[in-house]
């Protein structure tokens, strides 16, 4: 069905996630496309009910209760619209039954090995496990690796076109021994993606096309200096239609109601964290923190990256964050004296009783702790995956050489960040705006001038996927109704002493007399912006510090307005350290709470 | 949100229990429908397919992988010992003569011409189902397993770590609210399930596994014992296939929580009837409990099935994170609005009557748990 937006003029969208579908109902209203309700409902993949479709109806109801129009025509929805009743378009998303969890090979872990997981991600499945030769485990572990795995999917990459076809076709020859099992249904064929080497095609086709669901696109590392993950990633994307979701209970039927392909949610994020950075012209981070996983995507220099860390959450995971972090790593953000065994059955409590929420002011510090290290976390496995190709040839300056640069650094550089979207139920209902924008800082140290963002209510996926059919309805209604800007941080790079000097603002808003502060070093200074306006920044750092254009040289930028205002944050990066004595620390975090009033007391 | 609310774990004197037991693989079935089997018979066996092995028989022979296939000395698919020669070739105009040894037991698989490799397949591994739980073959699932049906009673607990294991209950505490110690434990609860109260240490715990109990169930234990016990934090609570040497059940949390009067009561009532237990915890979709099974002769009142009613005026909750972790109480309001916390949330909440000493205070309806058979 061709779609013309020009006459769209309502949009039902919805997210099946593991367990609870979204569904938001927007609608052109004078010009311009905005969020009208929003309705939810348990999701059914699993039984009894064991038929997605059942709680994208029941979301459904929910949407005509609080709209007070008709949607639905019995078990159906109604298109286009007449009158006020249905909807002219429908679109949706999943992350129902745990998503899209693939398994992904190369030749060199480093190289292939991290262009194929590139292209997974950022199609938006789980990685399971990258294998490679160079992986440092032999072939009948590999094999039975496979074997237990049991993924939805494969991308089988390695080798540059034109290059060896021996180790391609041992790769292959790995996946006929393991004679892996899809997850989902075993009666049918497990979907196998090669994207390696070309000469090696037919001898792949040969070994696996008979055993398996094979579909062969081009190579995702044609050449050392390139990558091409396009072609990977949209038959990632066709065969999670055809063979996974097809086989989930109860998408076919989900999927004959939509004219647009469903996509795996992270994938629809990702887009649309995409096209803001596209359409602003800047770098971009996005991370949406669950229960069970944390989900970063990012865009520096243009490429776009994501990454998912699967047990890192606040529910289900959160005691994995525990153990991966340290027991120290949390306490160092509680400002004050815990039992740490205490402390480690609350959380243990909290990962067997996933669904409780804090009640006191300490139980939620301590929760919003536990969450700065597992965004923190999140972010260091980004950087590490988010990096340039790796082994390629370059051409080196004197100043490379003296900054020690090599192939396959980190592409995330802080300060270059434009803007940095929170999002997920943490961060999203934060009582306080305030605490979701310390979280954020903490966890990601942005450097520079940094505008912070929180995503509502979690439409980023509906709307994603939108914009694969409507960009402006989809631009318009994430701008509008589901990022809340929250302010700018402006964090110089550099260490001091406390009360030392470390940079001075001036803050300019139409209208308003200027706000002239000299920020000490070790301080956070909150400083009111207007909401929805815009205000003229100038930073003077001291002679040891820098904003991005050297040390001791200003910086002059515009901001935008939000209820968080702007931070100054003078604790210092690179390092950015915590007092080390348990008296100094608690200190230091209550006299930084108190200046920007995260919490009603002093906790 | 329709279920804000943890339904409560389960606890039932008379239930129709259906325990499914099935093969990783096909297999065969060594019951019939019908027949009456205690826990340990094996109702299912299978074999599983042995680990593979490559052998880069190019490089050993020094040949091009494309002469390889026509090395071998023994067809694709032959059973061969080890030991046994597989593959020869001759070098240096026939002069020497290489030769590669099978390094296991086993089948050779195949061969490829384009990398040289032969894969060899180990002998089968043979694995056994147990009927896990004494009762009647309820039904047959082809080449796969069977559904075993029991009744009797039945307690879910709330985490549990080590796998199915099985024994007669013995009580060791004499209230719900005592500490399973060291001192407790006799050589007679050797194969038992015995049965604390509010909490059991590492050391005790270790104590009495030594002396050959099958499981443990008791209110509490410390995350720092657990991490002990495993060797390490538990990151993900997926559990059950731990070699522990004994399962641990916990009826309420971590941390020294009394047990449930419910659990404990029905515990005591059936000291010395055979239970079968697991500590398999998955908290996940799909969630699995730690359970503890004991199959009596009193007919049972129905299949067992979840309680499938929500909060109501009167309901008798517990309340399961602080600041009233594990108060018992009954709901006196039903609030609609949100109302806000200490914590600033604004969440749906209820009013609680604490049976204890009849003090009310908001709750929110996230954070406690049905008391509900």
């Amino acid at each position: 069905m061709e779609i013309r937006p020009e006459n769209i003029q309502s949009i039902l969208a919805t997210d099946c996630g593991s367990t609870t579908t979204k569904a938001i109902l927007i609608e052109k209203r004078e010009g311009e496309y905005r969020l009208v309700v929003r309705g939810e409902a348990p999701t059914t993949v699993e039984a009894p009910f064991e038929d997605v479709t059942r709680g994208v109806l029941n979301a459904v109801r929910e949407i005509e209760e609080l709209a007070g129009r008709r949607i639905l025509d019995g078990d159906r929805i109604l298109t286009p619209q007449r009158g006020d009743q249905g909807v002219d378009l429908y679109v949706s998303t999943s992350s129902a039954g745990g998503g899209l969890q693939m398994m992904v090979s190369g030749l060199v872990m480093q190289m292939t090995g991290e262009s194929a997981q590139r292209a997974a991600l950022g199609a938006g499945a789980i990685v399971m496990d990258v294998i490679a030769l160079n992986d440092g485990r032999r072939a009948f572990e590999k094999i039975r690796l496979l074997r237990q795995l049991r993924p939805d999917m494969i991308l089988l990459s390695g080798g540059t076109d034109g290059g060896d076809v021996k180790r391609v076709a041992e790769m292959a020859e790995i996946l006929v021994a393991a004679d892996p099992r899809a997850r989902l249904g075993a009666g049918y064929e497990l979907p196998v993606i090669y994207a390696g080497n070309r000469d090696a095609a037919q001898i792949v086709t040969d070994c696996l096309g008979g055993r398996t669901a094979l579909t062969v696109v081009p190579n995702l590392r044609p050449t050392l200096e390139r990558e091409n993950l396009g072609p990977a990633r949209d038959a990632i994307h066709d065969l999670f239609m055809e063979h996974v979701m097809a086989h989930a209970p109860g998408y076919k039927k989900l999927m004959t109601w939509s004219p647009v392909p469903i996509m795996p949610t992270p994938g629809a994020v990702g887009l649309i964290i995409e096209k803001v950075a596209k359409n602003d012209g800047i770098a971009v981070v996005g991370v949406d923190i669950g229960g069970a996983t944390t989900d970063v995507f990012s865009v520096f220099q243009g490429v776009f990256n994501r990454t998912v860390s699967a047990n890192l959450g606040m529910s289900y995971s959160v005691s994995n964050v525990m153990a991966e972090a340290g027991i120290e790593s949390i306490l160092r953000w509680v400002p004050f004296a815990v039992d740490e065994i205490a402390l480690r059955n609350r959380i243990k409590n909290k990962m067997i009783r996933p669904t409780t929420i804090p009640q006191t002011l300490e139980d939620l510090v301590i929760e919003q702790a536990i969450a700065r290290e597992a965004l923190r976390l999140a972010f260091e496995q980004h950087k590490s995956l988010a990096v340039g190709l790796k082994g390629i040839q370059s051409e080196r300056t004197i100043s490379d050489i003296m900054q020690q640069s090599q192939t396959g650094s980190s592409l995330v550089n802080l300060l270059d960040l434009g803007l940095l979207i929170g999002s997920g139920g943490v961060l999203s209902h934060a009582p306080r705006r305030i605490q979701a924008a310390l979280m954020m800082i903490d966890a990601f140290l942005p450097e520079g001038v940094t505008e912070l963002a929180v995503d509502s209510i979690f439409m980023a996926p509906q709307l994603g996927v939108l914009s694969t059919v409507h960009e402006q309805a989809a631009t318009q209604v994430f701008d509008r109704d589901c990022l809340i800007r929250l302010g700018s941080v402006l964090a110089p790079i550099g260490s001091g002493k406390p009360e030392q000097p470390c940079v001075t603002v001036e803050l300019r808003v139409d209208g308003q007399s200027p706000i002239n502060r000299r920020v000490p070093f070790g301080e956070l200074v909150r400083l009111p912006l207007p909401a929805g306006g815009t205000a003229c920044l100038t930073a003077i750092p001291e002679r040891g510090f820098d904003l991005g254009l050297g040390r001791g040289r200003p910086l002059e930028t515009g901001l935008r307005g939000g209820i968080a205002g702007l931070i100054v944050d003078t604790r210092g990066r690179r390092p950015f350290l915590l007092p080390p004595d348990p008296g100094s620390r608690i200190q230091r975090l209550r006299a930084w709470n108190r200046a920007l009033g995260v919490y009603p007391r002093e906790v | 949100m329709t279920h804000s609310y943890t339904p409560g774990l389960r606890v039932s004197d008379d239930a129709l229990l259906h325990r499914e037991r099935r093969l990783p693989l096909k297999g065969s079935v060594t019951v019939t429908r019908g027949q009456r089997v205690t826990a340990d018979h094996v109702v299912a066996r299978c074999h599983l397919p042995g680990n593979v092995q490559t052998l880069n028989l190019a490089a050993r022979l020094a040949l091009d992988p494309a002469r390889v296939p026509g090395s071998l000395t023994r067809p694709i698919g032959s059973a061969i010992e080890r030991g046994d020669v597989i593959a020869s070739s001759k070098s240096l105009f026939g002069l020497v003569r290489n030769k590669v040894e099978a390094p296991t037991r086993g089948t050779i698989e195949s061969v490829s011409s384009i990398t040289g490799q032969l894969i060899l397949r180990e002998p089968p591994i043979p694995v056994e189902v147990n009927a896990y739980v004494g009762g009647v073959v309820h039904e047959v699932l082809p080449d796969e397993g069977v559904i075993m049906e029991a009744s009797g009673a039945f307690l879910q607990g709330i985490f549990g770590v080590g796998g199915e294991t099985g024994g007669p209950i013995a009580v060791v505490v004499e209230g719900s609210d005592d500490d399973l110690t060291r001192e407790r434990l006799r050589p007679e609860h050797r194969g038992c399930v015995l049965v604390g109260g509010a909490y059991v240490s590492h050391d005790t715990l270790l104590r009495a596994r030594d002396l050959g109990a099958a499981a443990v169930v008791v209110g509490g234990f410390d995350d720092r014992d657990l991490r002990e016990l495993l060797g390490r934090d538990l990151g993900v609570a997926i559990t059950g296939a731990e070699d522990l040497g004994i399962t641990l059940v916990l009826t309420e949390g971590f941390g020294r929580i009394g047990m449930a009067d419910r659990a404990w009561s029905l515990l005591s009532r059936f000291a010395g009837h055979r239970a079968s237990v697991s500590g398999a915890t998955q908290i996940r979709a799909g969630v699995m409990r730690p359970e503890i099974l004991i199959p009596h002769a009193h007919a049972p009142a129905a299949a067992h099935a979840p309680a499938d009613h929500g909060l109501e005026i009167g309901s008798l909750l517990r309340v399961i994170r602080e600041p009233h972790f594990g108060r018992i109480g009954t709901v006196i309001e039903l609030p609609p609005e949100l109302r806000e916390l200490e914590s600033e949330a604004r969440v749906r909440v209820l009013v609680v009557e604490f049976s204890d000493d009849g003090t009310r205070t908001l709750i929110p309806r996230a954070n406690v748990e049905l008391i509900a058979g």
